[in-house]
């Protein structure tokens, strides 16, 4: 029997539906197993889990007081740096740099957001680690070692390594963002600009950067929502030594490094569940994250498009 | 008079609560060329959207009244919009040839996927067709390439043809030439005229003189109100309306 | 005169920012390409591909499991999320009203966002715990988190460029809507669409974390979705964080392939839809041309 027309594209909305409705689910499966798997080191610890830096498996005493800092200091650090010069690079690829050249630019910088992070890893591991060691510490400690950030001794391995990885690998997310932001002003802005006699720099600033400061600061949010859940590099390149040192030099952990580093081998349940409870931190913070940072983006465009 | 094509019978549309078609009664008759004009905004292109059902696709739009194809209503609860689009063709303002599909594929397409898989008859409904829309000579040698290099007057003739491919009793146009130069409107118009021999047109148009030179009928709206329809030759020389008058001398619209 | 000269210098410092932003952006790339060019290159041979790894203590031996454990995990992770994904997607820009359709896209973003590792503790938490072993599957579960909301925006992106009326053109054709969505909005799409498959896919074939705890690693060749599987980035993790010198050679020459995987897919997926026009452009150029002599 033939199936008439609208039965059939009932049928096929249904089962797109159908489709939707299982991915669904399954997040709210997925986030609901989360919360159980926590829920033992929840009962145990409470919230002060997250205001003591004692972590110890081997006597299942767990806070992750140093891991939360380790996560925070890396990744406000890496916003540091990558964020002028993403800035930079975006207002030069799209307004400076003759087309092809601002489209060469521009692929380099998407290739940099697609090489593995396990590759920048090993990267950081051999060769960035040992020169931070050698020049960049030393440098740093001559000149600014009055700062307690800069004393200690380095051993290459440690904060600032992991934030410099970091920096790289968060230039691309905020460029692209940033790109996007400043396509969306009218040229005629910009030409004003320039028609009232400024010399280039002072037309990025008034016609390009003031205007889109939200959208600037949309773009680092996401960009630090990125820095916050990078795992595999700055696991490599972080020591995984669960201290707070007010030194960048010395070692530390992130939430996500600890997770890539014990979850494996936690043979504890309340080892494991512990780690469930910073994964589930993690998943919460960088949610409240990108969702800010999309609003603030997104109310950029619509203003700027009014 | 010559064979009834299509009857409206009380015809509203909706968008919403907004009423942009009022109470339209209307009959057209076999192989004409029936001009639909009136000021922008006046509900023409909602109205004719409504002939073949595709206005209800439109979010909150809705409709109510009979439009007899056949002796059927196409409004009936039993109809299927889908069959009844097929006897009911329909051209768009834009040339709209489908994306990344060659001219051939473009005009077969329709046949195609009702289940066509003769690939001779399907070679021959690709002649016909663009012959009858007058493009085969320009493209016969290039049946492959992509529907969206051609120029945008060859674009509206493809998708002429590629409505004839269906081989609607009835074609609907909804300001086919408004997006294209003089000459291809010209070529559009001798199309039209062409195609009445086997087809009825009804087509929308935002300009007079266009619908002096083609039409056979013509109906004039304003605000979603039929103000007036009859032979063409009458509405322009003889208007029984004042707004219909005074629209044609250019004193409003 | 002071003024301007002072408006010449800010402008004069603000080139050579964004010049040196421009080389700090580029260098850390060329860096790492020739770093892994030297060391991995050096390290790469024909047994690198050819052998599955020996015991410790003896040198050679390669990741032939690993590289062979990556395809079979991204593949099955596809299997299930590019068709899941390109439905949601098709769902999202045709249909997307209504309550399923926002909470699905809430979903998506919220999965968009999700660091790799904690998609890792998901997989972990469904198949691990109650498959009570490590398992290839459960690696595959979690690529295809990673590889599920990439597909779904592009996916839903990409159509949307569809213009209205080319949708109510086919239509009126008399065609039901799923065939116009099928034949006409999505097949006109497929290159665009094939482009962000392809960029998905490379995305989870250099995925490490989400592989720690699900596929584990593993030391030997297996095929079974039951077992621990290696894979190249979590082989090459173990294998730089080990003190072999053997291993850590292994690890550069794996990093070499992996990025040539990924970065080959990349590009490959970036010019593969512009290098179709243009191919085409030439071809039909050629064609015309006989055309005249003829």
């Amino acid at each position: 029997m033939k199936i008439s027309y609208s039965k059939q594209d009932r049928y096929v909305y249904t089962g797109l539906r159908f489709f939707s409705l299982v991915v669904v689910c399954l997040l709210i499966a997925i986030i609901f197993q989360l919360f159980k798997a926590s829920k033992l080191a929840f009962d145990e610890f409470g919230l002060s889990f997250v205001l003591s830096d004692f972590w110890n498996p081997v006597e299942d005493e767990f806070g992750a007081l140093a891991f939360i800092y380790g996560t925070v200091i890396t990744s406000l650090l890496s916003l540091l740096l990558a964020g002028p010069v993403s800035i930079f690079v975006a207002i030069f690829i799209n307004e400076f740099l003759p087309k092809k050249l601002a489209s060469i630019l521009g692929v380099f910088v998407e290739l940099i957001a697609a090489i593995p992070s396990i590759v920048f890893g090993l990267w950081g591991l051999y060769y960035l680690a040992p020169f931070v060691k050698n020049y960049i510490s030393p440098f740093l400690k001559k000149y600014l070692g009055f700062i307690p950030l800069f004393q200690g001794t380095s051993f290459g391995i440690g904060i600032l390594t992991a934030s410099l990885i970091l920096a790289i690998m968060i230039i691309p997310t905020i460029t692209s963002v940033c790109r996007e932001v400043f396509r969306s002003i009218p040229n005629l802005r910009k030409e004003a600009a320039l028609g009232l006699g400024a010399t280039k720099y002072e037309m990025v600033k008034l016609a390009i950067i003031n205007p889109s400061f939200s959208g600037i600061m949309g773009a680092l949010v996401l960009g630090l929502g990125r820095a916050l859940g990078e795992t595999m590099a700055v696991a490599m390149v972080i020591g995984n030594n669960p201290v707070i040192s007010t030194s960048l030099f010395s070692s530390g952990a992130t939430m996500a490094s600890v997770m890539a580093n014990e979850y494996a081998e936690a043979d504890s349940e309340l080892h494991l569940s512990a780690l469930c409870y910073i994964g589930l931190l993690l998943f919460v913070v960088t949610f409240i994250v990108n969702l800010f940072a999309r609003t603030i983006v997104w109310n950029n465009s619509r203003k700027s498009r009014s | 008079m010559s064979e009834i094509a299509l009857e409206v019978k009380n015809l509203n549309a909706y968008f919403n609560d907004f009423r942009a078609v009022k109470d339209i009664n209307l009959t057209y008759y076999k192989n004409s060329v029936n001009a639909i004009i009136g000021p922008s905004g006046c509900g023409k292109s909602t109205y004719i959207r409504c002939l073949n059902r595709i206005h209800e696709e439109v979010e909150g739009a809705s409709v109510s009244g009979e439009v007899i194809l056949g002796g059927k209503n196409i409004y009936a609860d039993n109809a299927d919009p889908v069959e009844i689009r097929r006897h009911i063709g329909m051209v768009f303002q834009k040339p709209n040839p489908f994306p990344s599909m060659s001219i051939y594929d473009n005009v077969t397409i329709g046949p195609k996927l009702w289940g066509e898989k003769n690939k001779s008859k399907l070679d021959e409904i690709a002649e016909s067709c663009l012959k009858k829309a007058a493009l085969w000579d320009e493209v016969k040698d290039k049946l492959h390439q992509d529907g969206t290099s051609l120029s945008g007057g060859q674009q509206q003739r493809l998708c002429i043809a590629r409505t004839l491919a269906i081989n609607p009793p009835i074609i609907l146009m909804d300001e086919p030439t408004s997006a294209l130069d003089p000459i291809a409107t010209v070529k559009i118009e001798d199309l039209m005229n062409e195609i009445k021999k086997e087809y009825t047109v009804i087509v929308v148009t935002h300009n007079m003189q266009q619908a002096r030179r083609i039409a056979d009928y013509t109906s004039f709206f304003v605000l979603g109100d039929l103000i007036e329809h009859g032979l063409t030759s009458d509405i322009f020389t003889n208007p029984k309306e004042k707004k219909t008058e005074d629209y044609i001398s250019g004193n409003f619209g | 005169m002071k003024v301007i000269r002072q408006r010449k210098m800010k402008n004069f410092f603000f080139y050579f920012a964004l010049i040196s932003s421009s080389l700090v952006v580029i260098l850390p790339l060329l860096l790492v390409f020739i770093f892994l060019l030297q060391k991995g290159g050096a390290s790469l041979s024909l047994d690198f591909f050819l052998n599955n790894p020996k015991p410790v203590g003896e040198t050679g031996g390669g990741m032939r499991h690993a590289i062979l454990g990556s395809f079979y995990m991204v593949g099955l992770g596809s299997f299930v999320a590019v068709p899941l994904g390109l439905l949601c997607g098709i769902y999202l820009s045709e249909f997307g009203k209504g309550k399923i359709a926002n909470s699905l896209r809430f979903t998506i973003d919220l999965l968009t966002g999700v660091p790799s590792i904690v998609v890792g503790i998901f997989s972990y938490l469904i198949f691990v715990v109650t498959m009570k072993s490590f398992s290839a599957m459960a690696g595959a579960f979690a690529l295809s988190i990673i590889i599920l909301p990439i597909i779904t925006r592009t996916t839903e992106e990409i159509l949307k460029l569809i213009p209205r009326h080319v949708k109510e053109a086919g239509l009126a054709l008399g065609l039901p809507r799923w065939k116009v969505i099928l034949f006409i909005v999505v097949k006109g799409s497929r290159s665009s669409l094939m482009t962000g498959i392809i960029l998905a896919i490379s995305r989870a074939a250099g995925e490490t974390a989400p592989l720690l705890f699900t596929a584990f690693g593993s030391m030997y060749l297996s095929y079974s979705p039951t077992e621990p599987m290696a894979s190249l980035p979590v082989q090459i993790y173990n294998y730089a964080i080990s003190p072999y010198d053997d291993w850590q050679r292994q690890a550069w020459a794996g990093a070499f392939t992996l990025i040539i995987i990924v970065l080959g897919l990349n590009l490959f997926a970036r010019f593969f839809f512009t290098r179709k026009t243009i191919y085409r452009a030439i071809k039909n150029k050629l064609f015309k041309k006989n055309e005249d002599r003829t």
